[in-house]
């Protein structure tokens, strides 16, 4: 058995391609997620008390079961319902809720990082709810966030390959379909694998300068 | 539901391939966490270096693609295993790699000063670390742990796609080839949910023998 | 007088901080001395290098008539082993500023921890020993109680009956005292004082607290820099001091 290096030239175009729709769906994905986590933190924090307790059962719930699963579910279910939605909207809108979920998490505590004290302060300069967010909590909150946002995007780049499952044309869905076509799966699997890695060293380096933005004793005065 | 119960027996295999899947690729992950996690610490070149790439590995790489990769390409170099082996050691190498973070960040998380307690009171390396580091690092560990053990439960998952009929496997078959039915479906989602449940229950019942009397770590 | 420990030309660098410098130091067998100084100036790097928790850049360390540290083979210096370095701490006992008791273990655990996995006797005589050590350090009600606990003053009275229970020929205390309420310091001072009766365990005290020093000390250096600056008996360098420097810490230190 011996790699074939001029196959991995002759299919790197279509994978090439391939990684165009993982990163896409990454990074709508990722944009759905941190909506749909400030949504359920937001819910988790409001006086009534259902309310709260629903969010935190979804927030519990969207994190301990599969990606894969949800997927199926959203996949089956929506146009048994009459929403015909394409598997690439139908596979981002599954990252959104499943990380969602986590980026809720790190809002979470991220919010609950910022004193009490900074909470009494602003009280005492007789701030609303809303300043008190915007200009005291929010500031402080958010540096801590930033890692954790970070380690969900470069997740998300990974589980994007799950979405081969609902016949979404990312990378994994090509390699595996050049494997099937040619009898050869060692040069499209093992170059998808390369890639992904790329892509995940990619991410952790982009994520690394957004976090030293973000870090109060490196801003630039 | 009436449809739920008609595929039980579909269902029930398949919650106890994930069940089997789950345990093995768990032990194989906490296993591989704490030789990873160890040999990463170490001071020996030739122990941290293959941990290190090892897991940088793991961690870059889609666990979906490495799953396709034992079950497709190895095969064409001459290794050949059940899907289930496959499942077992895809999921249990990728999480080992996560998990050794775990027991990184465990060790470092242990004072400086118990250490030089410990060579205070003359213990040797191995003693210092059996004795006084691990105990330690070990309560730190457990829940985090039982976290993996949910993330290595939602990835068995996967194993469907390699043609294992696994709870993921019976919920798509279901619904493929016989009906489109939302209440599987939720049904699946539930027993997921359960078998979490069971694992941080679990976890917690470690955690609060590892307790014992103490209330918290010392300074 | 035997000397039990004795420094030459020691120094002793981190980085670019000179920490000791070119130091020599003698303390006879079963001497109390007490090291005053300025923080910073290398009090707990002078006691951590004689437990082996800090090497040494040159010079030489010697304890109970064996180097630490440092061998001279032939013209050169060489390091010494790891098994030379366990066989030297068998001679040396600590005490920590901030206890290090282990949090998972009962004070009795604790205390007998050393006997057990050191010294290799059975869990009933290990026990047996750690029993009457705490009894010793008035803490027989306080076997099975877990460091967290315990008070600061009982943690630390637990500190010392471990660093005891292998039976060291020097005993190294830093600022013991300092992290303890002040209605604590009293029971701690209270075993060291008892403690110091004993002729032949030779005491190295750091500490702030010049009660203390007039306590237990047969010697109170003066430390400034990684140097000695002055040194003699309590009443003479506490009450008398000759040096400006040693007068100037002194007020500071009273002031508090
Ligand atoms: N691990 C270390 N790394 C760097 N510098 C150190 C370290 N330990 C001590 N120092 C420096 O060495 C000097 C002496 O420290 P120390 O012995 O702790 O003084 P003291 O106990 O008298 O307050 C100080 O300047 C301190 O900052
Ligand atoms: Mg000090």
């Amino acid at each position: 058995m011996e790699f074939s290096f001029a196959l991995v030239w002759e299919i790197l175009p279509q994978l090439l391609l391939a990684t165009i729709v993982t990163v896409e769906a990454t990074m709508v994905g990722f944009v759905l997620s941190l909506v749909f986590g400030a949504v359920l933190v937001t819910l988790m924090r409001t006086p009534s008390r259902p309310v709260r307790a629903l969010a935190r059962f979804v927030m519990e719930f969207f994190r301990a079961t599969p990606l894969l699963a949800q997927l199926y579910f959203l996949f089956f279910v929506l146009p048994s319902a009459g929403i015909v939605l394409s598997p690439f909207v139908t596979g981002v809108i599954a990252l959104g809720l499943h990380y969602g979920a986590y980026a809720a998490e790190a809002y979470r505590a991220g919010l609950e990082s910022v004193p009490k004290g900074q909470w009494e302060a602003a009280l005492s300069l007789n701030y609303t709810k809303l300043r008190t967010y915007l200009s005291v909590v929010l500031p402080q909150a958010l540096p801590p966030v930033v890692p954790a946002l970070g380690n969900i995007a470069i997740a998300m780049v990974k589980d994007t390959a799950i979405l081969s499952a609902i016949t979404v044309t990312e990378l994994m869905f090509v390699a595996n379909e050049i494997g099937s076509e040619r009898f050869q799966y060692t040069e499209p699997v093992t170059a998808a694998a390369v890639i992904y890695l790329v892509l995940s060293l990619v991410a952790t380096a982009l994520i690394h300068l957004i976090d030293k933005r973000f870090r109060p004793e490196e801003a630039p005065a | 539901m009436q449809v739920v119960w008609d595929y039980r027996m579909l269902l029930l295999q398949g919650v106890w391939i994930t069940i089997q899947v789950t345990v093995t690729a768990t032990m194989l992950a906490i296993v591989l966490s704490l030789l990873a996690g160890l040999a990463r610490q170490s001071n020996v070149w030739l122990l941290r270096t293959p941990a290190t790439v090892y897991v940088e590995l793991f961690r870059g790489t889609s666990l979906l693609a490495q799953l396709f990769w034992m079950f497709f390409v190895l095969p064409a170099f001459g290794v050949s295993m059940t899907p289930l082996l496959c499942g077992v050691l895809a999921i249990g190498l990728c999480n080992g790699a996560y998990g050794s973070e775990i027991v990184r960040g465990a060790l470092r998380s242990v004072a400086r000063e118990q250490r030089e307690a410990a060579i205070a009171l003359n213990f040797n390396r191995f003693q210092a670390f059996r004795i006084v580091v691990l105990p330690q690092a070990a309560r730190i560990m457990t829940p985090l742990f039982g976290n993996l053990a949910i993330e290595v439960m939602k990835a068995s998952s996967l194993v469907s796609l390699i043609t294992l009929p696994d709870l993921t496997f019976q919920a798509r078959n279901i619904n493929l080839v016989h009906v489109v039915t939302a209440p599987v479906l939720i049904v699946v989602l539930l027993i997921y949910f359960a078998i979490a449940l069971v694992i941080s229950g679990g976890t917690r019942g470690v955690e609060h023998a590892l307790a014992k009397g103490r209330d918290r770590l010392a300074a | 007088m035997t000397p039990i420990i004795k420094f030459e030309g020691v120094t002793k660098r981190f980085g670019q901080t000179v920490v000791l410098n070119n130091f020599d130091f003698i303390v006879a067998q079963g001497e109390k001395v007490v090291l005053i100084g300025p923080s910073g100036s290398g009090k707990s790097t002078l006691l951590r290098v004689l437990m082996t928790l800090e090497r040494i850049d040159s010079g030489m360390v010697m304890v109970d008539g064996e180097a630490l540290w440092f061998v001279r083979k032939g013209v050169d210096v060489e390091p010494v082993t790891e098994s030379h370095l366990r066989h030297m701490r068998a001679k040396v006992g600590m005490v920590f500023q901030q206890f290090n008791l282990f949090p998972h273990m009962t004070a009795l655990q604790n205390v007998a921890s050393g006997p057990r996995y050191v010294m290799k006797k059975s869990k009933a005589e290990a026990e047996a020993l750690a029993e009457s050590l705490l009894r010793k350090v008035g803490l027989g009600d306080k076997l099975a109680s877990y460091p967290a606990r315990l008070s600061g003053g009982q943690q630390q009275r637990v500190a010392i009956a471990r660093a005891l229970a292998l039976e060291p020929k020097v005993m190294l205390f830093d600022e013991v005292t300092s992290a303890l309420d002040p209605e604590l310091v009293g029971e701690v001072l209270d075993v060291m004082r008892a403690l110091s009766s004993e002729r032949a365990l030779t005491m190295l005290i750091v500490t702030h607290q010049m009660g203390v020093a007039r306590a237990l000390a047969d010697r109170v250096c003066f430390f400034e820099k990684g140097m000695m600056v002055e040194e003699g008996p309590p009443e003479q360098v506490i009450d008398d001091p000759v040096n400006p420097r040693t007068q100037s810490f002194l007020r500071a230190v009273k002031l508090t």
